[in-house]
């Protein structure tokens, strides 16, 4: 029972609004201390993991050079064009193709996108564009709803997309996992049940973007009523 | 032997981190540029030499770099970047040629996935085979900051400005994952699941199927927003509640279970901000003021997709 005082010091933690990075360490030192550990071993398992694990962080790390040069070029303000020139789309719809475009190159082990990679330099610019190009100027309130969609759209995306792929880490996790208990779990069953979900992610996304257009136009329409 | 692997990515991202400690330090205007200084110099080494340091001192890097983000001491540079009619005056020389550099980073993380770890003479192999698509994905971004170099005709030290503007933009956040996944190893090791499975059923009627299946997933859910972490939640709520209830005593397929438990958890992820690198990188990335705004575009689709993935496992799970 006491070995779950780690849950308890992350919401705790999160609940004061500390810095999270302090409350995870600070739970991974409460729990190992009650179950026995010395601090330095604590700190030991911390560090291989933590060293097994800075994969995860390197994508984002090497894109931002990319993304920062292209936005001092002018990156955000062609694609703002681009959209203009294309007026048949809306930020919605801009939105629910990136999550297609995202679930099917997820499925294939490909990762395309991405929140610095696509999300910033590409595909918020081109909703934004789209919602400029059909409502003229956009409350602040607006575009960050519309960025948060596009945010959105890039999570749901690659989570639900993810599952089918079998060299992705989730199914390798799950594997390995009943393997570690000595059970024998098809690869190939677990990334079959996972496209049921995948498809429902994308009926869902494309209510949430079809709501999302409707909420610009009448932010849009309650911002200039002299023109209603 | 291979000639490019991930350690050489490591390097470069640390020395990028590190060329951003050393710009922190010559901003003289900077209120805060020792501390900043020292966080972004203590990641980047971290990058760099984590590889040849005990795992011990790590960790206590890895909290004092923790320390000194909760104190307050590590704060953004002033941000000097080109103004918007500059940049509509490149945007218009440059045109589409601006998206260039971002497609070929996933051109190359495709082709390096499915060729890069074939090419190799004389038992020398051009790219490690482990973690192939992320060093392809590494391959890629370098790539493209070359083309982008070609096409902007930027200065060197542009990208390096830029890029720092971002990752300060980012800051802590970025080694939260590392962090969130160290910990899940934690709560393993410790047997945080075992006593998981105690309480669960002393509290709820697992001897009826759907109970165990409508626990396990809101199980899954529940504790990874608490984690922010669906892999470290997979770890404690299979073992504690999928495993013993639904496999062991009611006989459910454990593939379904796993693989639709996970996307429950994942429903979790979209709710929570302790998946920071999913819901608040993105905040700060985007510039938005409210820190919750992504996780509020999420909720009504994270829900609706919970309640889709319960429904499928109760009507599954047991019958195939």
């Amino acid at each position: 029972m006491i070995r779950l005082v780690g849950i308890l010091v992350i919401g705790a933690g999160f609940a004061l609004r500390l810095n999270p990075l302090l409350v995870v360490l600070a739970s991974g030192i409460v729990t190992g201390l009650v179950s026995g550990m010395s601090f330095n071993a604590i700190m030991e398992e911390f560090g291989r993991l933590y060293l097994t694990n800075r994969y995860m962080t390197l994508p984002v790390v090497l894109m931002l050079p990319v993304v920062g040069l292209l936005e001092r070029y002018g990156l955000r303000e062609r694609a703002e064009k681009l959209i203009r020139l294309s007026a048949a789309a809306t930020a919605g719809k801009v939105i629910l193709i990136y999550t297609g475009i995202r679930q099917i190159s997820i499925a294939l082990g490909i990762s395309i996108g991405g929140q610095a990679g696509a999300v910033r330099p590409i595909i918020a610019p081109l909703a934004e564009g789209a919602a400029r190009a059909c409502h003229g100027v956009l409350s602040k309130a607006t575009v960050v709803r519309i960025r948060a969609h596009a945010a959105a759209a890039e999570n749901v995306g690659s989570f639900f997309g993810e599952d089918i792929f079998i060299a992705v880490g989730a199914i390798l996790l799950m594997k390995g996992f009943f393997e570690a208990l000595n059970m024998e779990v098809s690869i190939w069953a677990m990334a079959l049940w996972g496209i049921p979900s995948a498809l429902a992610a994308f009926a869902a996304m494309s209510w949430r973007t079809r709501v999302l257009d409707k909420q610009i136009a009448r932010d849009a329409r309650a911002a200039k009523p002299d023109e209603a | 032997m291979s000639l490019i692997s991930l350690d050489l990515f490591y390097v470069l991202g640390g020395a990028y981190m590190l060329a951003t400690a050393f710009f922190v330090v010559l901003d003289r205007e900077h209120a805060r540029r020792w501390s900043t200084a020292l966080f972004w110099g203590l990641l980047g080494s971290s990058f760099i030499f984590g590889g040849s340091l005990s795992p011990t001192a790590v960790g206590y890097v890895v909290l004092g770099i923790a320390i000194l983000a909760a104190s307050g001491r590590v704060q953004r540079s002033r941000e000097r970047t080109t103004g918007r009619e500059e940049r509509m005056a490149s945007a218009e020389r440059l045109g589409n040629r601006l998206f260039w550099p971002a497609l070929v980073v996933p051109c190359i993380a495709v082709l390096g996935s499915l060729f890069l770890g074939r090419i190799h003479w004389h038992g020398v192999s051009l790219v490690a085979p482990a973690n192939l698509s992320i060093t392809s994905l590494c391959i890629g971004a370098v790539l493209a900051l070359a083309l982008g170099f070609r096409l902007t005709r930027a200065p060197m030290s542009a990208a390096v400005h830029e890029g720092s503007r971002l990752l300060q933009a980012v800051g802590w956040a970025l080694i939260l994952p590392q962090a969130l996944a160290a910990l899940g190893g934690l709560f393993a090791k410790a047997g945080v699941g075992a006593v998981v499975a105690g309480l669960v059923e002393r509290a709820l009627p697992t001897q009826y199927a759907s109970v165990a299946v409508a626990a396990y997933c809101l199980g899954m859910m529940v504790f990874t927003m608490c984690l922010g972490n669906a892999f470290a939640a997979f770890a404690v709520i299979t073992g504690g509640i999928g495993i013993p209830f639904i496999v062991q005593a009611h006989g459910g397929n454990p593939a379904i279970m796993a693989a639709i438990g996970m996307l429950s958890g994942y429903c979790g992820t979209l709710m929570t901000p302790m998946a920071a690198n999913f819901n608040i990188v993105p905040v700060m990335l985007l510039e938005l003021e409210d820190k919750n705004a992504v996780i509020k575009a999420q909720v009504p689709v994270a829900l609706v997709l919970f309640a889709f993935n319960v429904l499928l496992m109760e009507c599954c799970v047991y019958r195939f």
